[in-house]
């Protein structure tokens, strides 16, 4: 039942005078680094393979200069890629003319910035109601729709405010807003909470998550952060050198890295807050006791069950309440070690 | 030693003299050709301008005092400067000058007008492509550096002496400084908010009307303002071929060494130039108020 709703495709982007060109000699396998001196271009992405699930939070992640800003802007085509394919609900996108693009910008697709882009010489009202102005709504319409997401942000009496008059925080609140009022059913955010700090960053987050509960979007959410990546993400993709090596649901990411890249990415994260129970359980004996977690709690959740009673192992259910796996007390402080150097556990 | 290496290479004097003949001649009968279309081009604007100066003269002082001071309210919202604009008009009415400086604030307000709607559409081109910024550039170069004397002399070849010629020498001597600012201004606005506009489906008419030209605003008034005050500076010169106000008197002062009379003539420009420069400045600096945060941060 996989629905997918953004697919790319071979996606090559190369930056410099003549692209074209210079992606011939890609084609034919050069080299980032002679590329480079050969001709003068940069390789921005190369060979991106990405299909994006209707009403999922994909992320991407990867370090600055990786091309994950370049990777979102393709998605509205902000920026145009040299090669590759983008469909959009089946829509071939990069066949779009001009006016096409305007609508699908329009109805389809909204941004959330890192710097947060807002409108200096708008209030916190005009500038949440700024898509809807594009579309060309009735005013009365473009305030009552605005006026919903203010408070749905939770910025109600800050409406006639100018963004230079708000904390960071309530900034990209009103960003978020601004991008959900035009009930585009993709949400770009390219490190839409990077610029924030820690606390506002997780009440952002939760602000998200809770949106998303009940509004369903399909959301590609870009982020240097893997703490945050692994927090809302339900797939990550991982970018290096505009590459993606790594394409998966967030607990393979952890316990299966593609490579040592990956892996070192892995070493500092707190294993027991990201490490669910479904990841490390074993097999079902038949003659378990002992308490029922379910699949999808974290390692610290668990060791706090398992600490309050005197069974060595738990029962795993799923969301049905059926016993899936088990768990002991070694395989929990197993999941919660970091495995060493090389990626591979110490057994 | 030769002589080349001494005086500078020139032409003979006959070829010389010929092709000034010949561009004086070629202009003339261009002029001659086209002056009364081009005139009659004009005829609107000319309307429009002695109407308004007459609108001017025949109001009774105290109602246009009373204007200004709305004015200088409604822009700047600062009670001294209202207070310093009417002590002003006042003066100025009070040493005889009231109607000249009516007739050169006409002047400068159709002048200023004009140089807007002109100034501010070039302005948006040129910011819009480079090519076209790297061809005006050069022209307004040329209008703001030539002595503007010369403005004078093909315009009065084509349009005779009078109001419209003045208008047009003011306005090409003042216009630069608008088309300048709202190039830059419009330039100056951050791409960042601009890719925004463009991730909203915005179409490139309502990025110009909503975004840049409001941005740019500061920048457009700063070049509104500048244009004010070449405008007056050059109704002074465009006296010489006709145009009335407070430049006249200048003139007659010059020619006739009357000290007293240039004073205060050119007293009156001076506090009109003032009157004009703190209203626009003021009305651009409120412009901007969303500027500034509230230390919320």
């Amino acid at each position: 039942m996989s629905d997918t709703v953004i697919s790319v495709r071979d996606l090559y982007k190369v930056f410099g005078d003549d692209p074209t060109n210079a992606m011939k000699l890609v084609r034919d396998g050069i080299g980032k680094d002679d590329l480079l001196e050969r001709t003068g271009h940069v390789i921005g992405l190369s060979d991106i393979n990405l299909q994006i699930e209707r009403r999922q939070i994909q992320v991407v992640m990867g370090l600055s200069g990786s091309g994950k800003s370049t990777l979102i802007r393709h998605l509205n085509r902000l920026v145009e890629p040299t090669e590759g394919m983008i469909k959009v609900d089946g829509q071939d996108i990069m066949a779009y003319g001009e006016k096409d693009l305007l609508e699908f910008r329009r109805h389809n697709i909204s941004m959330v910035f890192q710097r947060f882009s807002l409108f200096p010489h708008r209030t916190v009202l005009e500038n949440i109601g700024y898509g809807l102005n594009t579309q060309q709504q009735p005013k009365v319409e473009i305030k009552t729709r605005a006026m919903r997401w203010i408070d749905r942000v939770g910025l109600s009496g800050y409406e006639d405010y100018f963004p230079a008059q708000l904390s960071g925080g309530m900034q990209q609140r009103v960003g978020l807003a601004r991008a959900l009022a035009t009930d585009a059913e993709i949400l770009l955010m390219d490190e839409a909470f990077s610029a924030l700090d820690p606390l506002i960053r997780a009440e952002m987050q939760t602000i998200l998550l809770d949106l998303q509960e009940e509004l369903h979007k399909t959301i590609v959410f870009i982020t240097h952060d893997l703490d945050e990546a692994l927090h809302i993400g339900d797939r990550i993709a991982i970018l290096r050198d505009g590459e993606i090596i790594q394409d998966d649901d967030p607990q393979n990411i952890i316990m299966k890295p593609a490579d040592d890249y990956v892996a070192d990415f892995m070493k500092d994260i707190n294993r027991s807050r990201v490490v669910r129970a479904r990841s490390i359980m074993t097999n079902l004996r038949g003659t378990e006791t002992g308490p029922k977690i379910n699949a999808s709690m974290i390692l610290e959740n668990v060791a706090q069950v398992m600490g309050m009673t005197p069974d060595k192992a738990c029962i795993v259910i799923n969301k049905q309440g059926e016993p899936v796996g088990r768990l002991t007390i070694a395989d929990v402080i197993k999941g919660m070690a970091r495995p060493n150097s090389s990626g591979t556990r110490i057994t | 030693m030769e002589s080349w290496l001494l005086e500078t290479p020139q032409m003979s004097q006959d070829t010389l003299r010929a092709i000034k003949r010949g561009i004086d001649k070629g202009y003339m009968e261009f002029s001659r050709a086209y002056g009364a279309d081009i005139e009659a081009a004009f005829e609107p604007m000319l309307y429009f301008l002695i109407w308004f100066e007459k609108l001017l003269l025949s109001a009774p002082w105290w109602s246009i005092i009373l204007v200004i001071t709305a004015i200088t309210w409604f822009a700047a919202r600062r009670w001294t400067l209202v207070f310093g604009v009417v002590i002003a008009l006042l003066l100025i009415g009070y040493f005889g000058m009231w109607e000249n400086t009516m007739r050169t604030m006409a002047m400068i307000l159709v002048c200023t007008l004009l140089a807007i709607l002109i100034g501010i559409p070039i302005g948006i081109l040129m910011s819009r492509s480079d090519r076209t910024q790297s061809t005006v550039l050069p022209v307004l170069d040329v209008m703001q550096t030539m002595p503007s004397f010369v403005y004078l002399i093909p315009v009065v070849m084509l349009l005779g002496i009078g109001k419209v010629p003045g208008l047009l020498a003011v306005v090409i001597y003042a216009i630069p400084p608008v088309i300048r600012l709202t190039n830059l201004g419009i330039r100056l606005v951050d791409r960042e908010v601009l890719e925004a506009a463009d991730a909203f489906g915005a179409s490139k008419w309502q990025k110009l009307c909503d975004i840049q030209i409001p941005l740019a605003m500061p920048n457009i008034m700063a070049g509104i303002n500048q244009t004010i005050m070449m405008a007056l500076a050059m109704v002074v010169i465009a006296s010489m071929i006709g145009v009335k106000g407070l430049g006249q008197p200048v003139l007659q002062a010059v020619t006739n060494q009357y000290f007293a009379l240039g004073l205060f003539n050119g007293l009156a420009v001076v506090a009109l130039a003032i009157i004009f420069d703190r209203v626009t400045q003021s009305w651009g600096l409120r412009m901007q108020t969303y500027r500034q945060g509230t230390g919320d941060e």
